[in-house]
């Protein structure tokens, strides 16, 4: 285990701010079309971080449109040029799933 | 079809240049020491004997030790025979590194596949399963028919059916090399490979 350790050690990223899930996140995405590349903000709640070390991944969750849109991105992604914490919220567990079932003003966090 | 052994330390996932996770096999390949060339002279055919994973003498068998004092090396755990006709000339003694493997190449690794024990058909063989409902209730994961009637009045040879599973050795071509870390003799492979942690792996060019 430890080897798997250190061989993807100098891939981690130490350039990434506290955050938990109740957190908003702006996510600057680095997106690369043909051989121009631009950044695009995804902006929404955190509901969950998972993993640990270099697999660690979170979920943001947004409503586009009245559609709920949740990306999955990997923590440590080169591709990701910017994650800024938005806001903090109060929240009293670490995955909040009951997110998906609450629209509108239900599905709103308190502000730490 | 130069090659070098080694064994799985585990799985993992790293980025690519492009940015993309990629998972990967990380291996500890070599340093593998030349033990013997086989020649058409001599042996009759052609052939590079590599030794790996360095063992105490008081380990090694007498036939094998004979081996390993002609070479002029330390006593290794594992011998095994490797093609080299396509590369440079290779002596007795010489090392072998990780860093023969070019990143981006294709290789296959050839290596003794997890032992699963007795299974039936249904994870052995990939067949379906039977239905749950419709009046059944142990039928679920039986094989169903191995043959006809009187005739042939006999099982064919060779019918798919429960036995030991596993512990195959298995070769698997195509194989990305995502990475060489020849400093530590580390090769990541992408995917998935055969056996367990630290199973010997032969990785052939």
């Amino acid at each position: 285990m430890d080897m798997l350790h250190t061989v993807t050690a100098n891939q981690l990223r130490s350039d990434i701010p506290e955050f938990r899930a109740g957190d908003t996140l702006a996510v600057h995405v680095r997106v690369i079309e043909g051989d121009k590349e631009r950044v695009q903000v995804f902006q929404g709640v955190c509901i969950k971080r998972k993993g640990g070390g270099i697999n660690e991944t979170f979920t943001v969750r947004k409503i586009s449109n009245g559609v709920g849109v949740e990306r999955i991105f990997p923590l440590h992604s080169p591709r990701l040029s910017k994650i800024e914490v938005v806001r903090r919220g109060r929240i009293r567990r670490a995955k909040l799933y009951y997110l998906r079932d609450l629209k509108g003003k239900a599905a709103r966090i308190k502000e730490i | 079809m130069a090659g070098i052994l080694g064994h799985k330390i585990g799985m993992t996932q790293i980025f690519d240049e492009a940015g993309l996770m990629v998972p990967v096999t990380i291996i500890q390949a070599g340093p593998c020491v030349v033990t013997q060339v086989k020649t058409q002279e001599t042996d009759g055919y052609e052939a590079v004997q590599l030794g790996y994973d360095v063992i105490k003498e008081k380990n090694t068998v007498k036939p094998r030790k004979g081996i390993f004092d002609k070479a002029g090396t330390t006593p290794r755990r594992y011998l095994v025979e490797f093609d080299f006709s396509d590369t440079d000339e290779v002596k007795v003694g010489d090392e072998i590194k990780a860093d023969i493997l070019t990143e981006g190449s294709m290789v296959r690794v050839s290596g003794v596949s997890k032992g699963k024990g007795f299974q039936g058909t249904i994870k052995r063989h990939n067949f379906s399963m039977a239905n749950k409902t419709h009046g059944q209730s142990d039928r679920m994961r039986a094989p169903g028919s191995i043959g006809q009637s009187a005739w042939p009045s006999r099982v064919f040879k060779g019918m798919r059916m429960a036995g030991r599973m596993g512990g195959d050795r298995i070769t698997l071509k195509n194989v990305r090399v995502v990475k060489v870390d020849a400093e530590n003799n580390l090769v990541f492979l992408k995917g998935a490979l055969p056996g367990a942690k630290n199973t010997l792996l032969e990785i052939r060019k």
